[in-house]
């Protein structure tokens, strides 16, 4: 039998070998680049804490982290407050609706899009004169003049919030409902005959036991919100236009080493998103477990 | 807890409110129901009318989108696709990104379950260390490491190839992680041990005896990575140089700076060429992507 066990190292060998060449090995080199002035060519120097003070003080990286917060929590709140009303909706026994297949199909679609398509898409799309869009809402009568969606920072800024929303709200709701449909039915029976209302079943019901999928939504999406890229890439000339408003952390990270060569500078804004990315992970986990150390609940 | 309140509060409550839920529902229940449905058509609708638009526009010349807005389609398509294919190939970027996708799926859903079932059902020095690992390195995000992944691929002399965008789906950690947890539930010891008993190689029982049991959960896996591998847009656009290698996203990114952008019916379809197939593929598979989806999040 112990002959036998040895053959656990060669099923996991070729995984481990792949994992420290190609991932293991780039994070750590990459830390070590983020303590030097390294250009992309020519020697490293080391130069200790440098690019982490200029870090901390980078006008730039500061107003790209608020960016990138703006635009994910404007899209956060719509996307979970659509997929939220879209549950209670769809899980109320008292309304019965069909067609959620048809519904949670139509609303994942955009989701599914690459979102280089979807970037090129709404830019032109949202073009100020010969924008479809415009010239929809201005058939519709909606609004008179044109609206220069990307050319403004608050609404350059909402626009990729709204396109946010409209790429995950549908893949949101899916989750919501996967975890609501695994609550027993017995609690809303329970609030049925208690005379609960539509709200008061909601909110003391479906949301307190659907903690542990509320928490994975927000953690998946802060992650994939903090690395917000190919959208600002592609909606704009590449470096985050208007007034910088689109200007995202992955957008400058990425800026600063293939557009400028700051190697060195580019891996400690790596790292600096990394420990961003940390702090407000551990915060939500805190803010939503807080003092009841419970074991989250399987569903 | 809440099950118990409420049983509380329907002993006390139940006999005021049950004459209440018997009589309400049955007169209104139609108003508030359409009004829902009406809402959830405007929602659909919303969805749908970037896409719509998209095909519309692809078929119309560019002085007709300029000119304004419509539902209704125009005749342009034939002049679009020829003004695009003169300055790009779409078809190429479309082989690239298929031929990079289906491999990455391959490797990705074979190794891990390789590794998977390393992990499952065989004690071994170090093993748990190596996996709580893996599991904090499954929490990096992947721009973490893109400045000393760039490098390795240049000292490799890699760059401008696949391999770097396809070799690295050997060791996918979440997949791993999900593909344990499904094998421990599904394949009993015993079947393994039978298997040895009748002479089979650690091997075999693990190609004709593992692999067709964690099938399903590969494959719900594979849906993942395979989009996730179809979207991937900034490793590409890191690595690759040759506009003839380029995968779709990337592509569409050149499109931009093209001079097919003068041409706004044929970025239109170009758009569209990108967008079309997906949405015929999920038409096909809309049920188990959502269901893969559901299963994903709550395993989790």
């Amino acid at each position: 039998m112990k002959n036998i066990n040895r053959y656990g190292y060669f099923f996991i060998a070729p995984f481990w070998l792949v994992f420290l060449v190609f991932s293991i090995y780039p994070v750590a080199l990459t830390f070590y680049y983020s303590f030097t002035n390294y250009t992309g060519s020519g020697e490293a120097q080391l130069v200790g804490l440098a690019n982490y003070k200029r870090l901390l003080t980078d006008t730039y990286f500061v107003e790209a982290f608020f960016n990138t917060w703006k635009i994910w929590g404007v899209n956060f709140a719509l996307q979970m407050g659509l997929a939220l009303i879209l549950a209670m909706i769809f899980s109320d026994m008292r309304i019965k609706l069909k067609g959620i297949a048809f519904f949670r199909s139509i609303f994942y679609l955009p989701n599914l899009i690459t979102i280089s398509s979807v970037a090129l898409l709404f830019g032109i799309l949202l073009d100020w004169q010969h924008g479809s869009l415009n010239m929809m809402l201005m058939k519709l009568g909606i609004i008179s003049d044109p609206i220069n969606w990307l050319n403004e920072p608050t609404s350059a800024q909402l626009s990729v919030s709204l396109i946010l929303t409209w790429m995950w709200f549908g893949h949101s709701f899916i989750v919501v409902m996967a975890g609501v449909s695994g609550i027993s039915k017995d609690y809303y029976e329970a609030a049925l005959i208690d005379g609960a209302n539509r709200w008061q079943t909601f909110s003391k019901i479906t949301i307190p036991l659907l903690k542990p999928i509320l928490l994975y939504i927000m953690i998946t999406s802060l992650i994939g919100g903090l690395q917000l890229f190919d959208l600002p890439m592609l909606l704009t000339d590449g470096i985050g236009s208007p007034d910088g408003s689109l200007n995202t952390m992955v957008l400058y990270l990425y800026n600063q080493a293939f557009k400028y060569n700051n190697y060195g500078y580019a891996a400690a804004v790596a790292y600096g998103l990394f420990v961003i990315t940390l702090i407000f992970s551990a915060f939500i986990f805190k803010g939503m477990y807080g003092k009841e150390r419970k074991q989250p609940r399987q569903v | 807890m809440i099950g118990k309140t409420a049983v509380d509060n329907s002993l006390s409550n139940s006999v005021q409110k049950k004459s209440v839920i018997e009589t309400k529902p049955k007169r209104k229940i139609s108003i508030p129901k359409l009004l829902i449905y009406a809402l959830l058509i405007a929602m659909a609708i919303v969805c749908f009318i970037p896409f719509l638009m998209m095909l519309v526009n692809a078929t119309r010349s560019n002085e007709a989108i300029l000119s304004g807005f419509t539902l209704i389609p125009g005749s342009a398509l034939v002049e679009n696709y020829q003004t695009m294919m003169s300055y790009i190939n779409i078809w190429a970027g479309f082989k690239n990104s298929l031929f990079i996708s289906v491999l990455v799926t391959l490797l990705s859903g074979y190794f891990s379950a390789l590794t998977a079932y390393g992990f499952a059902f065989y004690v071994f020095k170090g093993k748990n260390a190596m996996f709580v690992f893996m599991l904090v390195m499954m929490m990096v995000p992947g721009q973490l490491g893109l400045i000393g992944f760039y490098e390795l691929c240049k000292n490799l002399g890699i760059l401008d190839t696949y391999i770097p965008l396809i070799i690295p789906a050997a060791a996918s950690p979440f997949v791993v992680f999900f593909l344990r947890q499904y094998i421990l539930t599904t394949l009993h010891p015993s079947l393994i041990e039978a298997a040895r008993i009748d002479g089979a190689s650690e091997f075999k029982i693990f190609h004709t005896i593992a692999i067709p049991i964690m099938m399903p959960a590969i494959a719900t896996m594979s849906i993942f990575t395979f989009i996730g591998s179809w979207n991937n847009y900034i490793m590409p656009l890191v690595v690759l140089f040759s506009p003839e290698k380029f995968t779709l996203p990337v592509l569409m990114g050149f499109l931009k700076g093209s001079q097919v952008a003068q041409n706004l019916g044929s970025m239109y379809l170009g758009i569209a060429i990108s967008v079309v197939p997906i949405m015929v593929a999920f038409l096909f598979l809309s049920k188990y992507i959502v269901n893969s989806i559901s299963a994903g999040s709550i395993k989790e």
